[in-house]
């Protein structure tokens, strides 16, 4: 057998997670105008700034071109034709007996059920089941340290002042395509508040899972870390096979007041279509989150799903040594597509960044890194450091790597190294003479190769990360 | 236990290298391969571990009367073949430690036991690199990556000291050995010796051979076993080279 015959063989995994759940839903039906945001906005019983906000959002949209820029083909989707609310019928729920039972099943094929989650390692969860939070756990842990954990759209009830504050400051309804459709049609997603000083004493995590079909899945996180805080947060998610594309357009806003540290880690495993390209996540994300004063954002992430992937996790490191960190694995295989990277940008004085960007491309798939460096006038001293590797498993497959430097500061420093590798036959056929089967021999080698971003995971996070890796890969493991 | 019958094996171009090699070896014994450069001494090693690269195109290679030339690499490690080479491989980013967990664990699973307990493991490793002199320092060092050329060997020797072949084949294993580290080496693989395992050793050198003692000797040329003998042939090459049996089967 040659290599190629070995790695097709090896990379041909079917996704493990292709299901879906049956449970009533309370929809709204497809299509979109300003008549479908305000009943939407009614159906959440939000307050009118919102609705307003939300209506804004929509005319800046409507007056705004898809961008096609990015290194990825899709075909566009019919923003008409997707619903843009839909809701499990069962809400309220004051233990996990309430909940659905379908959707426990769902859960549970996941692996991830609740009951497991809340008896392992403290992690607490706000699960969003395509739009609207069933079930939020840890919240009395938090509530005594005055941490706020909830789905966004209690958060507008509750925590209004905070919400009104800070929604839209880091990524404006402006910013671009996607990001100016979440803020118009945004159903839910998690919010999170962190008091002055206060270090968060768990991992908080969030279960992403896209369930109905056609719904486009628009969460909108913000996530304020006050002044001298830390947190640490988990984004974590799958999808079950759907043969229509499904539209994914998240934003994630974080907030690092003076000398809070916020780490978000993602491991993003959404159905990537099937081994012809059919079918797949369309997930267009925008990221960013700004540093004040010392602050510290890292973001860390392996994504190894989506047909098509669209993200950039950025840092406006506004404030005076502030530091900016992005480590991230990126896997595509089969007819994938993602481009992906950063944005660093440099404002204070003496700020830090790191991106060590690991891409991973097998079958006929096309992994783009596109990082942006950006040193403004006021940024003395400002240094940043990236790393951008790829791996190339077989000769079907593309990478390509755009690195932009923007320099208005001669002080700065920027250093910028880059290697393309391909898994040699020579280093398979090592671990293979020492007992390894070729499928271990690959997840050993890429588990190496990526060790510098999976340290950077919580523990538990790490190892569902390598497993990922492995089954995005692999075929049979698992 | 091993035995090579008229093995012919190249490349897939078509360019053949093994030209009929015949080989016997027994539990307990110890052979010696030499040669000159190029003669083939890594290609057979490899085409005994089932390296894919290699086509064969003729004979066979039997480990206790059962064929392996269809079996996987992976499979022929699991039988116990263990292969020191003249060049490993480095895996950035993948600790020794971690590496000779999942290759032993990966032999274990093979034999139908689960993964060895952490514990268990940790003291094997440790009383390994003891044999061997090494630090303990090693096990967290990324696989041969930045490797001295002599730290490259003695981690193949300490792999093989974990895994307990029946079969160990070391390719050119002393070159790039200091003299302490040479004897050190030897002693390895002295400990792993008894009369059910065997060791090939393929060396250009008679001086390994004083502290491994072969029982054969055999001179591979032109992808040929062109002369066998003891321990004394060892000694004969050295002192003259190959020249005379370049010339003796020059007629052949
Ligand atoms: N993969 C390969 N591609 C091309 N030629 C090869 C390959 N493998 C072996 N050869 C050739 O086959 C012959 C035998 O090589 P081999 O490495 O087996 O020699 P050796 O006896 O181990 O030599 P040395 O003592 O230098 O290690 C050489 O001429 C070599 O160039
Ligand atoms: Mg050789």
């Amino acid at each position: 057998m040659s290599q190629d015959e070995i790695l097709e063989g090896v990379t041909s995994a079917e996704y493990k997670y292709g299901f879906t759940t049956d449970f009533e839903s309370d929809n709204l039906p497809p299509g979109l105008d300003e008549d479908v945001i305000r009943a939407l906005s009614a159906k959440k019983n939000e307050p009118e700034w919102l609705t307003d906000w939300r209506l804004e959002a929509f005319r800046i949209w409507q007056s705004m071109e898809e961008p096609e820029w990015a290194n990825v083909r899709y075909t566009k989707p019919d923003y008409q034709a997707i619903s843009y609310y839909s809701a499990p019928v069962k809400k309220q729920v004051n233990s996990l007996d309430e909940v659905d039972p379908e959707l426990l099943k769902t859960f549970e094929k996941l692996g991830i059920s609740l009951d497991e989650q809340k008896r392992l390692s403290g992690v607490a969860m706000d699960v969003v089941v395509d739009s609207v939070s069933v079930a939020t756990t840890f919240k009395a842990t938090l509530a005594e340290k005055g941490i706020i954990f909830c789905s966004i759209s209690d958060a507008v009830h509750e925590h209004p002042e905070l919400v009104r504050k800070y929604l839209g400051t880091v990524v404006p309804r402006t910013d671009n395509f996607f990001a100016a459709l979440n803020s118009a049609v945004f159903t839910d997603g998690s919010f999170c508040y962190i008091p002055k000083g206060v270090r968060c004493p768990m991992e908080l995590s969030t279960y992403f899972r896209i369930n109905q079909a056609g719904t486009g899945q628009f969460e909108r996180t913000l996530l304020i870390a006050d002044q001298g805080s830390y947190v640490s947060y988990l984004e974590g998610c799958t999808a079950p096979s759907r043969d229509e594309n499904q539209l994914h357009a998240a934003v994630v806003e974080l907030v690092a007041l003076d000398d809070a540290e916020i780490k978000y880690s993602t491991v993003q495993n959404w159905y990537p279509g099937d081994a012809e390209g059919k079918g797949g996540v369309f997930n267009f994300v925008t990221k960013r989150g700004i540093c004040e004063k010392r602050a510290k954002i890292s973001w860390t992430q392996v994504e190894t799903g989506s047909a098509v992937t669209w993200k950039y996790p950025s840092c406006i490191l506004k404030g005076d040594d502030s530091v900016g960190e992005f480590y991230s694995v990126a896997v595509t295989n089969h007819y994938q597509q993602a481009d992906t990277g950063t944005k660093m940008i440099h404002l204070g004085k003496r700020t830090k960044s790191t991106i060590i960007s690991k891409g991973i491309c097998a079958g006929h798939s096309n992994g783009s890194y596109r990082g942006l460096v950006k040193m403004g006038p006021r940024a003395e001293g400002a240094r940043n450091f990236s790393q951008c590797d790829s791996l190339l498993m077989g000769d079907g497959c593309g990478s390509h790597t755009f690195p932009y430097i923007e320099i208005q500061n001669k002080s700065a420093q920027v250093e910028h190294e880059a290697t393309t590798s391909k898994i040699g036959e020579d280093q398979i056929f090592y671990c293979n003479q020492r007992g390894m089967d070729t499928e271990a021999a690959i997840a050993l080698i890429v588990n190496g190769y990526c060790k510098d971003v999976l340290k950077q995971l919580p523990m538990e996070f790490a190892v569902e990360a390598q497993k990922l890796l492995a089954i995005s890969l692999e075929g049979s493991v698992g | 236990m091993l035995s090579i019958q008229n093995l012919q094996a190249g490349l897939a171009d078509g360019t053949s290298i093994l030209k009929g090699i015949n080989l016997e070896v027994k539990p307990g014994e110890v052979h010696a391969i030499m040669g000159p450069n190029g003669s083939g001494k890594s290609t057979l090693s490899s085409v005994v571990a089932g390296r894919e690269e290699y086509e064969v195109t003729g004979g066979d290679v039997l480990l206790d009367g059962e064929s392996l030339l269809d079996c996987s690499p992976e499979e022929r490690a699991h039988k116990g073949i263990f292969l020191s080479f003249q060049y490993p491989v480095e895996i950035p980013g993948v600790s020794v430690s971690n590496f000779i967990k999942t290759a032993l664990n990966a032999h274990r699973a093979a034999r139908g036991e689960g993964p060895l307990e952490a514990a268990l493991l940790l003291k094997k490793m440790r009383e390994k690199l003891e044999l061997l002199e090494m630090d303990k320092s090693f096990l967290s060092r990324s696989l041969n990556e930045g490797f001295s050329g002599g730290e490259k060997k003695r981690n193949e020797i300490f792999q093989m000291a974990m895994l307990e072949p029946r079969l160990a084949i070391l390719d050119e294993t002393d070159s790039g050995l200091d003299i302490d580290a040479l004897r050190i080496v030897a002693q390895g693989v002295n400990a792993l010796k008894s009369p059910t395992n065997a060791v090939v050793v393929i060396t250009h050198y008679q001086r390994l051979l004083e502290y491994i003692v072969p029982d054969y000797v055999h001179v591979l040329l032109h992808g040929k076993i062109v002369k066998s003998g003891t321990k004394d042939l060892a000694l004969e090459l050295e002192e003259r080279g190959y020249d005379w049996i370049k010339k003796e089967n020059a007629g052949k």
